[in-house]
């Protein structure tokens, strides 16, 4: 079986550039970045048992399902096989909780692939994250359901199901304080925070599968650490100094970095390749840009967690940075 | 009192933004964001004319109007500060830079009716603001509305090479991206209570 690059050895084309071939290709790094969230779908089965698996899957079939839809009704070639629905599916069911009905994730599919996506041209055309899109949507329209979380339970078959508050959710309402308590000491909180242990979205909850998926990642040279360091380092850069209930540098940087989705969005939502800018400095004045709005929302807004707003926000801005950081031809002289 | 003027400037440039969370001044958004040089030019003209129309109407609402019991008739007198001082304003652009006179175009014009213009005013009004708080007001919502011209023209101008649907291609499609943009922003709800 000869590859690509070597038919294109042997043929002698005459084109146009780019004319260095490489393996590479949209399906390949599709089902790649499905691959590294695999660990975080099943230990999310593990958490919060069977329920899992029915709302990924919902929210999978039906953004493939509508993807297929629209894509005829367009009339274009149907794309399922690239695996860029299946990932936003994938995506959108582990950033929802384990109790919600099983029809809305299909309503935030529809806003996800048919709204965000295809009207703006489908893929490699949309301003903002197809996934993330979908979730605020749900989030405006069904404020409850997607705020009632369910503790952990571990077992695959569980019946009997508490409800409590994230831990963001309950350091906003009751602080740091009541948040140690509830897990005992500190670091029992980290510990517990670290291995997902927690009430939450599906697949945010459990840092160290997510960091196993990251390195898959950055092995493949998918992703840079451009805008998920920068993201991160901001995050914690900024509640460390302004976290803290009495005066500056107070915060706790690590309970931040450790709770809602910080780990998922900076690895695998902000650095889609679409959403985010293609210059590197851009890159890292978007990961600045998104850490600092997710500090200013987890602080001060009314919502307990940010990353979802800050990465849609930055969203908008991407075309201003890359245009910003345009690279200048060598050679240029600066007119008047 | 310093901080209640960073709240102000802050509530009205982005929690309560003029367009995308008020839904005001929507034709001039639609209108002039299809090039970035236009959008530039209406947002420096647009902050100018709303913090100057916020100083006059708060001089006249409160020397002439609050004396004489007039407080009902804001809204005719608002309109006829904001369109007399737009229309002055529009000849003076004329002679002094006729190249941005002729871009901005019938925009302009616009202005002299335009609702977040009239809005700035009734606004300060209705929350009794005093004129420094006034004129926070008139600059937020000033740069809440640039910011939403240059956000909107960067991403309308990439829009162009975008496999947009036939049917979507222009005007539907920016407003499809409103509501997106709007989405977004609803993360800054509730940070302030006003």
């Amino acid at each position: 079986m000869e590859t690509k690059a070597e038919k294109r050895e042997k043929q002698l084309l005459v084109s146009i550039g780019p004319h260095i071939g490489s393996e590479e290709s949209i399906p390949r790094i599709m089902w790649a970045v499905s691959i590294s969230l695999l660990p975080a779908f099943i230990i999310s089965v593990y958490y919060f048992g069977l329920r899992a698996i029915a709302v990924v899957g919902v929210s999978v079939l039906s953004c493939v399902i509508f993807e297929t839809i629209t894509q005829k009704m367009l009339k274009k070639k149907v794309t399922i096989s690239d695996g860029s629905a299946f990932l936003t599916g994938l995506l959108l069911g582990l950033n929802l909780p384990s109790s919600i009905p099983l029809y809305q994730p299909v309503i935030g599919s529809l806003v996800g692939i048919v709204i965000t996506k295809h009207l703006f041209g489908g893929l490699g055309y949309n301003i903002f994250n197809p996934a993330l899109i979908g979730r605020t949507f749900m989030l405006i329209t069904w404020p409850r359901p997607m705020t009632t979380w369910y503790k952990p339970v571990a077992g695959i078959t569980t019946m009997d199901a508490i409800t409590t508050a994230t831990p963001l959710g309950i350091l906003k309402e009751d602080g740091i304080g009541k948040l140690i308590e509830t897990f005992g000491d500190k670091m029992n909180l980290y510990i517990n925070l670290f291995l997902g242990n927690r009430a939450g979205s599906l697949g945010e909850t459990s840092v160290i599968v997510l960091l196993i998926g990251a390195a898959f990642l950055f092995y493949r040279g998918y992703i840079t650490w451009h805008i998920p360091f920068s993201f991160v380092g901001t995050v914690m850069a900024l509640t460390w100094i302004f976290g803290g209930k009495g005066g500056l540098f107070a915060g706790d940087p690590i309970l931040h970095l450790l709770s809602g989705g910080l780990i998922l969005g900076a690895f695998f939502m902000a650095t889609d390749y679409v959403t985010a800018p293609a210059i590197r400095k851009a890159q890292i004045v978007f990961g600045i840009g998104v850490g600092a709005l997710t500090v200013l929302i987890r602080l001060k807004g009314g919502y307990p967690e940010g990353v979802m707003f800050g990465i849609l926000l930055m969203n908008c801005f991407s075309p201003l940075l890359d245009r910003a950081f345009k690279a200048i031809p060598f050679g240029t002289i600066k007119r008047k | 009192m310093l901080e209640d003027i960073g709240i102000i400037f802050i509530a009205s440039a982005l929690i309560n933004n003029f367009v995308f969370s008020r839904y005001l001044g929507l034709c001039i958004f639609f209108g002039v964001t299809k090039r970035m040089e236009t959008a530039i030019g209406m947002s420096i003209t647009f902050t100018s004319v709303m913090v100057i129309s916020a100083a006059l109407s708060w001089l006249v609402y409160y020397i002439i109007m609050i004396p004489l019991n007039l407080g009902f008739l804001k809204i005719v007198i608002f309109i006829g500060i904001v369109s007399g001082f737009v229309q002055a304003a529009d000849t003076i652009m004329k002679k002094v830079t006729p190249g941005l006179y002729y871009k901005l175009g019938i925009y302009l014009a616009l202005i002299v009716t335009n609702c977040i213009i009239l809005a700035v005013p009734l606004i300060n009004a209705s929350e009794k603001y005093n004129l420094l708080q006034s004129l926070t007001f008139g600059l937020g919502a000033g740069a809440g509305f640039s910011l939403a011209l240059v956000i909107m023209a960067s991403i309308r101008e990439r829009l162009e090479l975008a496999d947009v649907p036939k049917s979507f291609e222009g005007l539907p499609i920016s407003f499809v991206l409103t509501g997106l943009i709007a989405l977004a922003f609803l993360g800054f709800s509730g940070m302030i209570p006003l």
